[in-house]
């Protein structure tokens, strides 16, 4: 299982929980299990036909997935997800 | 959603004014409607939220122009200089009674950079003088001011270097504690700057991506008002100022290009929607600005994108430029900032090193302003938009210099040969003993 920390925008669909646990050996596959698991995260989480939304970035272990393998990075049990707004800016 | 219920006061006219501050009646209640997605549109209460609960969009802060559609050019044209003469265009409750004296930089005609340029009619908007420094005093004089509507009483950021003295400062004029998060590496005049004011200067070992992806953490659970992140709707909103005062001084009229840097792309999106509220209220008359845009060609994403025609935005993962102030490899308006350019038929340009510190030199040396960095970025980027055509000829061009030199002192030898200046040459003479037959063969040569 890995650990995907909710940011609190999100918590609401996963009814307040900050930290869940979920299985997958990529990332895709834990994210398509989170939103399986909280049918609510799709509206945020999801552009309407089904791929990951541009306003979302995703971190493995505080790496953006985007300087990874994107949905295709392999996630292991200590590895950590975090969801955060796409909001960089100085 | 980290919405916060709002004090009774907040967005209620207040009834003591002084005479000078700009009329509460105009600036009542109904003029800010409140938080609206840019996305999808889902409206949002006031509040020092920043993300769509809906789709994860950002928040930016509704208007009511209809309720100051009374403002006109005397009415503001009689009160004191500083930003708050726009109040009614501003996402404030009120004119705040403490804080920094910002805004109201000087609009200077160029007529000696403007020819080198190619561009006859330059003007340069000098922001290197607001009180630390730069432009971003505009939109943290504004976050400050709503954290303190909202009752917040801790700031933050996460800056690329100005952000840092400025929130600062802000916050010491307030009377509030701040922690600011930058790069480790970055200039160390920016963390002593930011150090002089007080503030709890946080390094950390990454690159500023880094520093805001911890900061969305940290403001998420501490609830301190980071003003470039759940503020950020307010703050974004105070760099308009730029655009009301440059159609001040140029007499009420829009230039026909603003050239301007982009790091998160805020600034460059925002100056665009103050020069259309000004035409919506009838200000000036709406005419046509093309928007060129500047980052260094080391971060770039924004620039690629634009030359690529598209705007999915590829993050830059390791910046490699010296333009530390613009080293954002992610960033959050990136896609609208490329939108504007295209739009409005301008461009963005990325601009190498060299060239932005040989600009610098050019713009202090013919003109004597000497910007930091970003300037250079954005001198260079003017002359690049001349050279494809999107600037004309017999525009009227206004160029953002929106820091001051003295935070990069890296640019101001970069590209340079070393050696020892000879007389009459720009440069460092060597050290004279303090005699006059010491200066005088230095001055003949024979040193
Ligand atoms: C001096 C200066 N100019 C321009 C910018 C770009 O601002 P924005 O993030 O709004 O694009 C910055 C950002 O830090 C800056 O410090
Ligand atoms: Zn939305």
């Amino acid at each position: 299982m890995s650990a995907v920390r909710i940011p609190p925008v999100l918590r609401a669909s996963t009814g307040g929980a900050k930290n869940v646990e979920v299985d997958g050996a990529t990332v895709g596959e834990v994210l398509d299990r989170l939103v399986a698991t909280y049918p609510g995260l799709a509206s945020q989480l999801l552009t309407p036909d089904g791929t990951l939304s541009s306003f979302v970035n995703v971190f493995l272990n505080d790496t953006d997935i985007r300087h990874l393998d994107a949905l295709a990075t392999p996630i292991g049990a200590r590895d950590s997800l975090v969801l955060l707004p796409a909001m960089a800016g100085g | 959603m980290a919405t916060q219920t709002l004090p009774p006061e907040i967005g209620r006219p207040s009834t003591a004014d002084a005479e000078s501050r700009p009329s509460m009646a105009m600036a009542g209640a109904d003029r800010i409607l409140g938080l609206r997605c840019r996305n999808c549109g889902t409206r949002e209460a006031l509040g020092a939220a920043y993300v769509c609960a809906a789709c994860f969009g950002p928040l930016e802060v509704e208007y009511n122009l209809a309720a100051v559609a009374g403002l006109d050019r005397a009415t503001i044209e009689r009160r004191p200089p500083g930003i708050w003469r726009y109040l009614e265009l501003l996402p404030v409750a009120e004119q705040p009674r403490r804080g920094l004296a910002v805004g109201s930089t000087p609009l200077v005609r160029a007529d000696r950079l403007g020819p080198a340029l190619g561009i006859a009619e330059l003007w340069l908007k000098d922001d290197t003088r607001n009180p630390t420094l730069s432009f971003k005093d505009r939109a943290v004089a504004i976050a400050a001011e709503r954290a303190r509507e909202f009752g917040i009483t801790t700031l933050g950021c996460a800056s690329t270097g100005n952000l840092a003295g400025a929130t600062a400062a802000a916050a010491a004029a307030l009377g509030m504690p701040a922690y600011v998060f930058m790069p480790a590496d970055l200039e160390t005049v920016k963390i002593d700057h930011a150090l002089a004011y007080g503030a709890t200067v946080v390094p950390i070992d990454g690159t500023y991506d880094d520093v805001n992806r911890l900061c969305l953490e940290i403001a998420d659970e501490t609830g301190w008002g980071f003003v470039n992140i759940n503020l950020r709707p307010f703050y974004a909103e105070g760099s308009k100022t730029l655009a009301f005062e440059i159609a001040e001084s140029l007499g009420w009229q829009a230039p026909d290009v603003v050239v301007a840097p982009i790091a998160s792309g805020a600034m460059f999106t925002k100056l665009a929607k103050g020069f259309r509220e000004l035409a919506d209220l009838g200000l000036i008359e709406r005419t046509p600005i093309r928007f060129v845009g500047g980052q260094a060609a080391g971060c770039s994403p924004v620039a690629t994108a634009w030359s690529r025609g598209t705007t999915v935005i590829e993050p830059v993962r390791a910046p490699t430029t010296f333009v530390r102030s613009l080293a954002i490899g992610n960033p959050a308006d990136g896609r609208y900032s490329v939108e504007l350019a295209d739009a409005s038929h301008g461009s963005i340009e990325a601009i190498p090193d060299e060239v932005t510190a040989a600009a610098i030199r050019q713009v202090a040396g013919l003109e004597g302003i000497y910007p930091e960095t970003t300037g250079g970025v954005t001198l260079a980027a003017a002359e690049a938009a001349r050279r494809r055509g999107i600037i004309r000829e017999g525009d009227r061009v206004v160029a953002l210099l929106t820091g001051n030199g003295l935070k990069t002192p890296d640019a101001r030898t970069l590209g340079l040969a070393g050696g020892r200046a000879a007389p009459g040459e720009p440069g460092l003479a060597p050290v004279l003993r303090p005699g006059y037959a010491s200066f005088e063969a230095w001055f003949e040569g024979n040193a």
